[in-house]
């Protein structure tokens, strides 16, 4: 790879971005194309951070292999964890009990807006705004110490087993919630004044990265990429999962297909989720917290398949079952891996300049593109 | 359209094809001769417009191998499973990417994983895997490294 730094015989100016790269987020190698300040192929080369979280699953039983997810997509581990265990308990066939399932949303939304704080800070510092990455810390630690009390750990919560949840939530998990959802409704309005209305942003978001609702299918975009393009994609709503069809809320879509309505649509979404958290955290059923299993988990033989929304789109886990102890085969269709791959296309044509408010647009975690 | 008359309309497009019961979704085996065409009509026809595909795998089964299409309709929201059996010495299946543009990446990561090799396919190279990798395809069953412990 390094031998191909320089020139093309066109003349073409070859330049790498990563694999150490403020802006990747992660250990991403880009190699980029140019003409002039032209942008004619952008080629990802991944494996940096891959440590065929696949293949080890293969070794590891239906009750392990869960938390091994959290390091995929380690800004949406609980999410992660939570399709894995709707994997097994679809095999299983499990009854969850309604606690465990409303506690899980729960902690779905709160992730989700984590998520997508961190990627708020982290974009606006990408397109050079400090500022931003403060105030999104802020309120992102506010639902770490929420994490950090009830599962007991802030990053990678492993919190979920099949069956149900792994102990009952901390007593003061609701009230703690409800301290965060006021917070989070005081603040939110210093995003739009920050970033969201400053005319600098838009001029470099508008128009920049345009990806066609056509394309964003093609791709196999999910997540508010494609959202950003108009594609109807939420699985939340489109195949809802532990009681998601219940609950009022909207699927977020803009139809301007580039970089600003992909922020927009992250944006938007975090209120989702507020809304969401509000119908639930009153309500929390009383009961177990785990239904009855048995120590030992076998999946009958068979193809397994369950798809999650995650914070940056559809993660799919397909279990390939011979009856035993552990899996045949595992499969993660991550999100970040398809979203990658529109790269290419959304950036030919467009300023290398551009290049940075596109990746940030993508929210790109690189292991969960790597594995 | 349910799992019955997606069965009808694929055996009129293809009668060689068999099909699995007792899945989630329609699992449909075909010949990987047949892929190409295939895939081009489920893509094509108006009342299957298959898409989005969501989801492209391979599984060693030791004697062979089962490249494994997850594929759904953003129009008509059904989903079907397409597996085709490969040889396990020299296994070769036609390319999706000029269908579905995800299978770009899909299938170079199947490539270098289980060493399947897809024909006419734009850009057949190592994705994940380092440059001048040697020895066997990594997810395949009798792969061992001894340096780098994976086996548990």
């Amino acid at each position: 790879m390094v031998e191909e730094i320089g020139t093309t015989t066109e003349g073409d100016l070859i330049i790498n971005v990563g694999p150490q790269h403020p802006a990747t987020h992660g250990v991403l190698h880009l190699l980029i194309t140019l003409n002039g300040e032209t942008i004619k192929k952008v080629e990802p080369h991944l494996g940096y951070i891959h440590r065929s979280i696949e293949k080890m699953c293969e070794s590891l039983t239906y009750r392990q292999f869960i938390y091994v997810t959290s390091r995929m997509d380690y800004l949406s581990s609980h999410i992660n964890n939570h399709g894995c265990t709707l994997c097994v308990e679809k095999g299983l066939q499990i009854e969850v009990p309604p606690r465990a399932k409303v506690i899980r949303i729960l902690l779905d939304e709160l992730t989700r807006i984590a998520s997508h704080e961190l990627w708020w800070g982290a974009m606006a510092m990408d397109l050079g705004a400090f500022t931003p990455f403060f105030h999104a810390f802020r309120e992102r630690e506010a639902i770490n110490e929420i994490m950090e009390e009830t599962c007991g750990a802030r990053l990678t919560m492993n919190y979920i087993v099949p069956g149900g949840l792994m102990q009952d939530i901390h007593p003061n998990f609701q009230k703690k919630v409800k301290e965060f959802i006021s917070l989070y409704k005081l603040k939110i309005g210093e995003y739009a004044e920050l970033v969201t209305g400053n005319i600098i942003f838009q001029n470099r978001m508008k128009g920049v990265g345009y990806l066609s609702p056509e394309d964003a299918v093609s791709f196999g975009c999910t997540g508010p990429t494609a959202r950003g393009s108009g594609v109807s994609c939420d699985i939340r709503k489109l195949y809802p999962y532990d009681g998601y069809d219940n609950l009022q809320f909207d699927e977020v879509l803009e139809t301007a297909g580039d970089s600003f309505a992909r922020y927009m649509v992250r944006i938007r979404e975090m209120n989702e989720s507020i809304r969401i958290i509000e119908q639930l955290i009153d309500t929390i059923p009383d009961g177990d917290f785990v239904a009855k299993t048995k120590v030992v988990l076998k999946l009958p033989k068979g193809e397994f398949y369950t798809r999650v929304e995650t914070a940056r789109g559809e993660l799919g886990i397909f279990i390939v079952s011979e009856g035993g102890t552990t899996p045949y085969r595992i499969k993660f269709r991550s999100p970040g891996f398809s979203n990658l791959s529109a790269l290419d296309h959304m950036a030919r044509g467009s300023k290398l300049g551009d290049m940075v408010a596109m990746m940030g647009t993508l929210d790109l975690v690189i292991p969960d593109i790597d594995r | 359209m349910t799992s019955e008359e997606l069965k009808i309309t694929i055996t009129e497009l293809l009668p060689t094809a068999s099909f699995e019961e007792g899945g989630e979704w329609l699992n449909i085996n075909i010949d990987p001769t047949d892929w190409q065409l295939f895939a081009q009509q489920l893509r094509t026809n108006e009342s299957l417009y298959f898409d989005y595909l969501f989801c492209v795998t391979c599984i060693d089964w030791k004697t062979h191998l089962t490249m494994v299409y997850h594929l759904s309709s953003t129009k008509f929201r059904h989903n079907i499973v397409v597996k085709s059996k490969l040889d396990k010495v020299n296994p070769v299946i036609e390319t999706a990417c000029s269908i579905w543009r995800t299978a770009n990446f899909h299938e170079r990561e199947v490539y270098e994983m289980f060493g399947v090799h897809f024909n006419n396919h734009p850009d057949l190279r190592l994705l994940i895997l380092p440059d001048g990798w040697e020895g066997k395809n990594p997810l395949l069953k009798d792969f061992e490294d001894p340096i780098n412990m994976i086996k548990l």
